[in-house]
């Protein structure tokens, strides 16, 4: 492992004041791109749902190609061992469920947690009720845990990732993830110009 | 496919303010922040954590015993302080970088955000209830847009992309009932 580049979770000091500083850090470069994305703007936000600005599905796609990318390339160079970073088990019915409720929660209340955080750092009073709901929901999880448990560990499949689950070779996945991300690009273009025309 | 034909971006409705950048500049500069948060933390990024951990130490302070003994929450008190957590330091730095920004483009306003037609009450009630639907939905997926979705998805982990598809999909679908909030 020694040829890698470690990291605070790799050491196991993810909870040391070191690293404490550096998601500090980290969370200001997340914060700065997020807002000048348009993201401390509820209005802006939910405007993909109703085919107006795919802001949202662009900005998100394009960080998820570019850090894609990056990971791939570091991990052929062989600078860093992706197996080292933190590891998202997949539990396929819990986050299936939890997406369709974090959707509705989301074109409802306008945020998600981290750009809610944002809104208020830009004085949107909306997004402090959308947090102290978020707060509450997340408190209402922990009390109901006992009665949720089960469910929340069913269809686990461990790590599990896209090139594994389709049988494709991890460089081939990323590719297909770049073509569909440029394809779904244009095709949202063509989307909102389509609705602009029907509610002309 | 002329830009003519395709409506401009929704942009800030305060006088004086910068429009924002576009999309996939701002999505570069997030994924390099996210690739850079991999590499030295070994993680991605995190949001929901924070106002979950912060109503579980609201919720400590009336009953302490009954939190310290939770299934799912309990562990949190082992060592310290729930708040003592790396992804509620960096929902600290993302506060600050948000307002940064926000304030170097003089976007930054007091205000109520909601559609032309909605009512204060009509959009705080939503944004109450929205958002306890995601924290809910942030524990039982185990992350939300950040850190499971777009950490997640980067990485490409099959259930980050399920939840991810699914989010889009619950969110479509829910559009058209709360659309007296938003047009």
């Amino acid at each position: 492992m020694d040829a890698f580049l470690g990291t605070f979770y790799s050491e196991g000091t993810l909870d040391t004041s070191r690293a404490l500083l550096v998601a500090a850090a980290v969370g200001v470069a997340f914060g700065f791109f997020l807002e000048r994305s348009g993201f401390g703007s509820s209005r802006k936000l939910v405007s993909i749902f109703y085919l107006k600005d795919f802001a949202v599905f662009k900005v998100m796609f394009s960080a998820i190609v570019v850090a894609m990318l990056g990971a791939r390339a570091l991990s052929t160079a062989g600078l860093v061992d992706l197996t080292q970073w933190y590891q998202l088990e997949t539990f396929l019915w819990p986050q299936i469920a939890g997406g369709l409720i974090f959707g509705v929660g989301f074109v409802m209340g306008g945020w998600c947690p981290g750009t809610a955080l944002v809104g208020a750092a830009s004085g949107r009073g909306d997004s402090l009720v959308f947090l102290g709901g978020a707060g509450l929901g997340s408190l209402i999880y922990a009390l109901a845990f006992p009665a949720l448990e089960d469910f929340s560990v069913s269809g686990a499949q461990g790590v599990s990732t896209l090139s594994g689950t389709f049988g494709l070779s991890p460089g081939l996945t990323a590719l297909l993830v770049v073509v569909l991300a440029i394809g779904a690009f244009v095709g949202s273009n063509k989307l909102v110009a389509w609705k602009a025309r029907q509610t002309a | 496919m002329t830009t003519a034909t395709i409506p401009a971006p929704v942009q800030p409705d305060t006088p004086g303010a910068q429009r924002y950048w576009n999309p996939y500049i701002g999505g570069a500069g997030l994924g390099l922040t996210l690739l850079a948060s991999y590499m030295m933390l070994g993680t991605g990024r995190g949001a929901a954590a924070t106002p979950a951990r912060l109503s579980v130490v609201a919720a400590h302070v009336v009953a302490p015993a009954a939190m310290e003994a939770n299934a799912y929450a309990g562990g949190w008190f082992d060592g310290g302080s729930p708040l003592a957590n790396y992804l509620v330091f960096m929902s600290l730095g993302v506060i600050l970088g948000g307002f940064l920004s926000a304030f170097a483009a003089r976007r930054t306003k007091l205000v109520i955000e909601r559609g032309p037609s909605a009512s204060v009450a009509l959009r705080l009630t939503l944004a109450a209830v929205g958002g306890g639907l995601v924290g809910f939905a942030s524990r039982l997926a185990a992350g939300c847009t950040s850190g499971q979705a777009l950490s997640g998805g980067a990485m490409m982990f099959t259930g980050s992309w399920a939840f991810m598809i699914a989010i889009f999909a619950g969110a479509f679908g829910a559009a058209h009932f709360v659309r007296k909030e938003w047009t």
